[in-house]
């Protein structure tokens, strides 16, 4: 099991290694001399000069590779080139809006999904089996920020439920805090519901039909306690589609948190990427990649303890 | 019996009437219908669009629909729907590329990983996981900063993280086809690798790349949308996600122009999503479940009166004990299953019973009805199988009108049953422990400790030398051998009357085959049940049964003692399968022998 869990880390660090070196020089392949972005086009060829000099990007690319991954290491991302703040400082005050929104969707994500999957395995071909088939089409692929307009107008302009826009920090008002982020979540979760849902039920069939399920009943036992063997021998497809949604949550909840204009890490990502902010970029993927490692990771440790076969492995 | 996603036999001819059936499904014509309107209107826009889509008239600013501007005017002063029409180009133009960059990328990958395995599998699999586990957001944002917001290169950007997708798809067919024997034959024959994975593997993975291709160009869609909302994109250049910003900021005091774009975006999206899962429901990868009203059908065609004249639907076999005397008795016994073309009867009419201490085999070749049978007496039917029967009794009592859940009381308390696969009946998730005491807890109402207590003697029982590690097991730390023992072990601790054995020895090794077959004799006469063993294998029955059934094509041919049957067997058939059966089986001598020599220790492992 230790070695499972060390294999596991590695592997994650692995990740995270490969992610940042590689976005680390996709962004300056991509955006180049940065100055101009930062300044505007207004700027002077010595203002410009005086800035590279500034934020050391005068100095070779590796250089400056080596200089980010050693302060990145101790939990240094280095200074945004545009304010000149300290981009932990940034993150610090934003992430926590973000992280709010994706984990509150993945738990709705995770809570709905799974009741509405064992409902409908138990009952394929139900109403509620059609209705989770005809929704899981439709909302998989429309994405969170069409969905999020659409409950924007409804719930929050037409029917004044929740505050259309903001967030309140949970230090100011829980209750607040909870409204605000509601009708984000919620319009994240939508399509993530369905995927475990219609996961879990796909799963939940296909286990129904192997051969030791008949021999449990065979024994006598009720269907809640075959049902619990089932849910158990099932549900690894389904976690593994809610660490991906969670994945994909990340990356949803961009465009979503511009839509309710939360402070979260989506305007700070579309600023500094429209600018060439590099050292913002970076900690924006170091820190969201460091979330997918730990979700992962979580995940595999219970994929081990759901299915004693992967433990071995 | 799990059922694979894509089936491995999808015979390429099937393609033919694939567009056929498709038409048949009328939301997924209508889905259809609706993708093309969007193909014409991008396709016909210079001629379809009324104004030029950056031509910029102050007097339609926000304007209502009307005047010649059938959509209205956007905060710009542009006519929305020539926007509309020049934006379902950009979208479409798009989707192609992004559809295109994850084909490119992923299926080849995927096919070569599934087909050749190993480090090509481990290296592609590795960079799948890792594209699947980064925000694409981030990355494509970062891509966008630089690249000039280059279209092309974006929607390639974001068709590297449409691949994973393709991949997994395309891995798992590969794998999948990689078994088939048509595949070794190719080989053979002298295909090469190269021209192996053009041809056959290319045609395997076609019908579920097609799915996939759909539901990737409407995320593909919705991703780019999401871009464009976030003011990524050529201003000049019309598209949705512009659009849809440009209404999103005045959505308080001009819904409309937030509206035309969501609902252009949102048909578009949903329209690909069915036509793929129209798709996939074609190639059948999601698990359907036969309905209430196929079940009723079937039971109403098992039971039709008309056919009572027929030959073939008067009861086969016969009864050698008083009703009273029975533990178990089946009278005119059929199964069936609904199939596209009707319903499809596997058991055609069977009585036959048991008496206590009576050891039974049903034996016929697969396809004979003979593991049917044995379901329907469980009522353990897998679904879609449906039984009537004019009589089932269990220890003297009438089953077969009694309700399902009432059926399932009978289960391992009246009836026990030995599957046939060892390690597949074991739920692999728990231990021996927990499969053992669970029952004899929760059915058999026995308290923690006893119920333990139980479990370690039965097992000791069917001869487990060290039952404390085995209690401790998972199902796939312990052999083939052992698992038998203690599925057999499983079955008899609540003391059946009767013992259904589905081909209990198939799965095992020869020596241990004997070592089993003497234990259900043991534990047979110990218990004085009634043992019905279903096998295709006349040395089985020689060994164990005192009578015997013959079925074949889901009726009986032949019933009596086993010495009678062996000595004259009436049916041609029997008389087939009795000689099949013991040209390649080892005589009971060469088994006993063996036996001896192993000493019982050989399944441990």
């Amino acid at each position: 099991m230790l070695s499972f869990i060390a294999k596991r880390l590695l592997s994650g660090v692995l990740l995270l290694i490969v992610v940042c070196s590689g976005t680390f020089f996709l962004a300056h392949v991509a955006i180049g001399d940065p100055t101009p972005g930062l300044l505007g086009n207004s700027a002077t060829a010595a203002q410009q000069e005086a800035l590279r000099a500034k934020i050391g990007y005068d100095r070779p690319l590796l250089t400056q590779f080596w200089d980010w991954v050693s302060h990145a290491a101790t939990g240094d991302f280095g200074t945004s080139w545009r304010s000149f703040q300290p981009v932990g400082d940034q993150l610090a005050l934003r992430v926590p809006v973000t992280l709010s929104v994706v984990v509150f969707a993945t738990v709705l994500a995770a809570v709905i999904g799974v009741a509405v999957g064992i409902a409908c395995g138990l009952r394929p071909g139900g109403l509620l089996d059609r209705g989770l088939k005809l929704a899981s089409v439709v909302l998989f692929a429309l994405p969170g920020f069409w969905v999020s307009l659409v409950l924007v107008t409804w719930f929050a302009i037409e029917l004044r439920w929740f505050p259309a826009i903001g967030y309140v920090s949970p230090e100011v008002s829980v209750s607040g805090w909870l409204s605000s982020i509601t009708l984000p979540s919620v319009s994240l979760a939508l399509g993530a519901i369905v995927m475990v849902g219609e996961q879990l039920r796909n799963g939940f069939l296909q286990v129904n039909n192997q051969d030791f399920v008949r021999t449990l009943r065979a024994r006598g036992l009720s269907r809640r306690r075959v049902t619990t063997h089932v849910l158990r021998n099932a549900s690894p497809s389904a976690l593994t589609v809610l660490a991906l949604m969670f994945v994909g949550l990340l990356g949803g909840a961009i465009v979503v948190e511009i839509v309710f204009n939360l402070p979260g890490i989506g305007s700070l990502t579309q600023s500094a990427s429209q600018i060439g902010d590099i050292p913002v970029l970076l900690g924006l993927t170091a820190v969201t990649v460091v979330f997918v490692v730990l979700v992962n990771f979580l995940l595999d440790l219970v994929l081990g303890w759901v299915n004693p076969k992967v433990r071995e492995r | 019996m799990t059922t694979a996603p894509f089936p491995a036999t999808l015979a390429p001819v099937r393609r033919i009437s694939l567009l056929r059936r498709y038409l048949r499904r009328p939301l997924g014509v209508v889905a259809l219908v609706v993708l093309l309107l969007v193909v014409a209107a991008a396709v016909l826009a210079p001629w379809l669009a009324p104004f030029d889509p950056n031509f910029v008239t102050f007097k339609i600013v926000h304007a209502e629909p009307g005047n010649g501007h059938l959509l209205g005017g956007d905060s710009a002063g542009r006519d929305i729907l020539s926007r509309l029409l020049y934006g379902a180009r950009t979208t479409l133009y798009g989707a192609v590329i992004t559809c295109v960059a994850g084909l490119v990328l992923g299926v080849p990958a995927g096919v070569s990983a599934g087909y050749f395995g190993g480090v090509t599998d481990r290296i592609c699999s590795w960079i799948s996981d890792a594209l699947q586990s980064i925000p694409g957001m981030i990355v494509l944002l970062v891509v966008a900063a630089g690249t000039g917001q280059s279209f092309p290169v974006l929607m390639v950007a974001l068709g590297v993280f449409m691949a994973p997708g393709y991949y997994r798809i395309s891995r798992a067919r590969a794998m999948a086809v990689r078994k088939e024997p048509y595949i070794d034959a190719a080989r053979v024959a002298g295909v090469t690798n190269p021209r192996i994975l053009r041809t056959h593997m290319m045609r395997a993975v076609y019908a579920p790349i097609v799915v996939q291709t759909a539901l990737t160009a409407g995320i593909a869609i919705g991703m780019q949308a999401g871009l464009q909302f976030l003011g990524i994109g050529s201003a000049s250049t019309p598209s949705w996600g512009q659009m849809m910003n440009d209404g999103f900021n005045t959505m308080l005091t001009f819904p409309k122009i937030l509206l035309w774009p969501s609902i252009a975006l949102g048909v578009t999206i949903a329209a690909l999503a069915f036509i793929g899962s129209t798709l996939a429901d074609l190639i059948s990868i999601r698990a359907e479940q036969p309905s209430k009203r196929s079940r009723a059908r079937v039971r109403h065609e098992l039971a039709a009166p008309s056919a009572a004249e027929l030959s073939d639907r008067v009861a086969s076999g016969s009864h050698e004990h008083a009703l009273e005397d029975c533990a178990l008795r089946v009278e005119n016994l059929r199964v069936g299953y609904a199939t596209q073309s009707g319903v499809k009867e596997v058991v055609r009419g069977v009585s036959l019973d048991a008496a206590p201490g009576e050891v039974l085999g049903i034996v016929g070749e697969s396809g004979s009805g003979k593991t049917q049978t044995s379901f329907a007496v469980l009522d353990l039917l897998p679904s879609g199988g449906t039984a009537v029967a004019d009589g089932i009794w269990i220890s003297g009592r009438e089953v077969s009108k009694l309700s399902s859940a009432e059926r399932a009381a009978l289960l391992g308390r009246s009836i026990g049953y030995v599957p046939q696969e060892p390690l597949s009946n074991l739920d692999p998730c728990y231990t021996i422990e927990h499969q053992l005491v669970e029952p004899l807890r929760y059915v058999h109402g026995l308290s923690k400790a006893d119920a333990r207590a139980r479990a370690r003697e039965v097992l000791v029982r069917v001869g487990i030398t060290d039952p404390e590690r085995v209690l401790g097991s998972y199902p796939h730390q312990i052999s083939g051998g052992m698992a038998q023992r203690v599925l057999i072990a499983g079955a008899v601790s609540g003391r059946p009357s009767v013992l259904v054995a589905d081909e209990p020895t198939t799965a095992l090794d020869v020596t241990v085959q004997a070592e089993v077959l003497e234990l259900l004799r043991e534990l047979q006469q110990e218990y004085g049940m009634a043992l019905v063993i279903v096998t295709h294998n006349f040395g089985v029955v020689a060994d164990i049964c005192d009578r015997v059934v013959v079925m074949k094509d889901g009726r009986i041919v032949e019933t009596g003692r086993v010495e009678q049957i062996f000595r004259a067997p009436a049916h041609p058939y029997t008389a087939e399968l009795i000689s099949a059966s013991l040209d390649d089986v080892e005589g009971r001598d060469e088994l006993d022998r063996a036996l001896a020599h192993a000493g019982g220790e050989d399944d441990a492992r």
